[in-house]
């Protein structure tokens, strides 16, 4: 029974690709499997910021989010500054997904109450302590009006991540959808961000998305 | 030709009692759960928020639960699921999606407690180790509208193949981690919550479960389609909702655009009505720019306040009771409009024969989510 419904979901015939994506992880990034900035060494905040630099993002909102945020909007920026240019083609979903969720946030978030003589909880930490604000961040920078979800899971999860873009995408509530595993915890981070779309090289399947 | 999906059952533990029986008594009779707690663990001045009494909840989980160590939530999730795997059987092909914000969280607090133990899929893996569930757990964690959003996870996993049928729980507890939070916030009302009214002043925090299996088996009684789903981001502001309420707005139509029916064939809204100033006001806005402005409408948050990840699954569930009931619930705090925007607040415990209801919910982030459900029988 498991093995029938298993090899029905496996064997849809997706008519999608996947047209870019961008993965970060020890202080580089690819897009589209070419690398294109390496650096060593730094911490991820310094990373971030030597990434938006070089980027040339000029985005000063860059500079209040959390570090789940940044790595997300970075990974997320690099493809959609190339295919979202104007209204016509805003109307992409956005699918993300990780392992920890906000608790680098939420730690630091607990330093501020785990004293009562000490105690300075700030809104401005706080409102990070959800996971999906990562995605509000990538959507209002592309003014992307659109579908959006965050799951957890304990690792990325291919048959998920490849079924729900596929309903989305089959629905016709989106033209494409960027999805995204955005894992951070400390100095460990990992993002592995692509474009579902019409068009592209590489077709849009489970298998693929356990390759790349 | 998609499957078409039902809830068929359903269950909740709350301040109000920990079966959906008890639930149902007394919000159709106007009681609410929301009461002043003085608990300096949680918070240093006393708070207005609705909780689930530790004796009994301790109680029936020796009644009812293998012995082992849980926390509070633990005992909520595994007490709300546990009748609906007795009544409907996990098979290989069953899932198991979890909505919530914060989990475990509460532990955080514990420096000796590994990371790994407050990891969101660690709480799903063990209430699915516990029912047998032999896929693997998903969580939705977006925010207040993960609850809702959850269920349209559920349609969207049975359509496409990849499962037979879902389980979808949601809970959240109150802890030091999320008063302290939305007091930073000076989101918190000083009594119990007051949606649309004029004197409202803020939410009141609440702990929850809540659960449903959703199949797309067309046996049984009181079965509820879901017929239309969209959850669409404002693209505005990570912490307050668009003042056009646009998000909304646009998953609104795109409910009703999937669900292939008219506006006017909506009996009823369960909208999110946290009764903080700009949220209620938003949503007024909204209704309005869809022409629902006179659909009986109401917000669950003076009985349970807002109970978070919990809180659009939970609201769902008392809609569909109402639905099966005839009666609709009251918007308990509700005197004088304090929104710009005319809405039909229900005031009184009417009779209605209810066949498609919208449930909306809103939350940080921009995230928006409405869902459509048509009573079959």
């Amino acid at each position: 029974m498991q093995q029938f419904y298993l090899k029905k979901s496996t064997n849809l015939k997706s008519t999608h690709y996947i047209s870019h994506l961008c993965k970060i992880n020890a202080s580089a990034i690819w897009v589209d499997n070419q690398l294109v900035m390496e650096a060593p060494g730094n911490l991820f905040a310094d990373f971030a910021k030597l990434a938006y630099q070089k980027f040339e993002i000029k985005y000063p909102k860059f500079f209040k989010m959390d570090k789940l945020s940044k790595l997300a909007f970075l990974s997320a920026e690099l493809i959609l500054r190339k295919t979202v240019k104007d209204e016509m083609n805003k109307n992409v979903a956005l699918v993300f997904a990780n392992q920890s969720a906000s608790l680098d946030t939420d730690v630091n978030y607990q330093k501020t109450i785990d004293d009562r003589n000490d105690y300075f909880p700030s809104p401005a930490v706080f409102v990070y302590t959800l996971p999906n604000i990562c995605v509000g961040e990538i959507c209002i920078k592309h003014q992307l009006q659109s579908e959006n979800i965050f799951f957890v899971t304990e690792k990325f999860n291919s048959e998920l991540m490849f079924n729900y873009a596929e309903s989305i995408l089959n629905q016709g509530k989106a033209d494409r959808v960027l999805c995204g595993w955005v894992e951070l915890y400390h100095e460990d981070y990992q993002s592995f961000v692509y474009l579902v779309d019409k068009k592209g090289q590489i077709e849009h399947s489970i298998e693929n998305l356990n390759k790349l | 030709m998609l499957k078409r999906i039902f809830i068929s059952d359903s269950n909740c533990v709350t301040s109000l009692g920990l079966d959906l029986a008890s639930n149902w008594k007394a919000v159709s009779n106007g009681i609410s759960g929301i009461e002043c707690h003085h608990r300096d663990d949680l918070l240093e001045t006393p708070f207005y928020a609705s909780m689930v009494n530790d004796e009994l909840l301790d109680q029936a989980v020796a009644e009812n639960l293998n012995t082992g160590n849980y926390t509070k939530l633990e005992k909520m999730l595994l007490l709300t699921l546990l009748p609906l795997i007795n009544r409907n059987k996990v098979s290989d092909n069953s899932i198991l999606i979890l909505s919530t914000t914060k989990g475990n969280i509460s532990l955080l607090k514990d420096k000796n407690i590994p990371i790994q133990e407050i990891q969101l899929p660690t709480l799903a893996k063990k209430i699915a180790t516990y029912f047998g569930f032999k896929k693997d757990p998903i969580v939705v964690s977006n925010a207040c509208v993960s609850g809702l959003l959850a269920i349209s996870v559920a349609k969207d996993l049975i359509q496409g193949g990849m499962c037979e049928n879902a389980y979808v729980l949601a809970g959240d507890e109150l802890s030091e981690f999320i008063l302290s939070g939305f007091n930073s916030f000076q989101a918190m009302s000083q009594s119990v919550c007051r949606p649309y009214d004029n004197e409202r002043d803020g939410v009141n925090l609440g702990e929850a479960s809540a659960a449903v299996f959703i199949d797309s088996n067309f046996e049984g009684d009181n079965l509820i389609e879901v017929i239309g789903t969209g959850a669409i981001n404002d693209a505005n502001h990570i912490s307050g909702p668009s003042r056009t309420g646009e998000g909304l707005y646009l998953s609104v139509l795109s409910a009703l655009n999937e669900a292939n029916i008219s506006k006017e064939d909506i009996d009823f809204i369960s909208a999110h009505g946290t009764a903080t100033m700009y949220n209620d006001e938003m949503e007024a806005i909204a209704v309005n720019r869809l022409g629902l402005n006179h659909v009986p409408l109401n917000s669950m948050k003076g009985y349970y306040g807002h109970t978070l990840g919990a809180s659009g699954l939970l609201e769902t569930i008392l809609s569909i009771e109402s639905a099966n009931n005839k009666q609709l619930i009251v918007s308990l705090g509700y005197e004088t409009s304090g929104v710009t925007q005319e809405i039909n607040i229900i005031q009184k415990p009417e009779e209605s024969s209810i066949t498609y209801f919208l449930k909306t919910t809103s939350g940080f982030g921009g995230s928006n989510a409405a869902i459509l459900f048509k009573k079959v029988n």
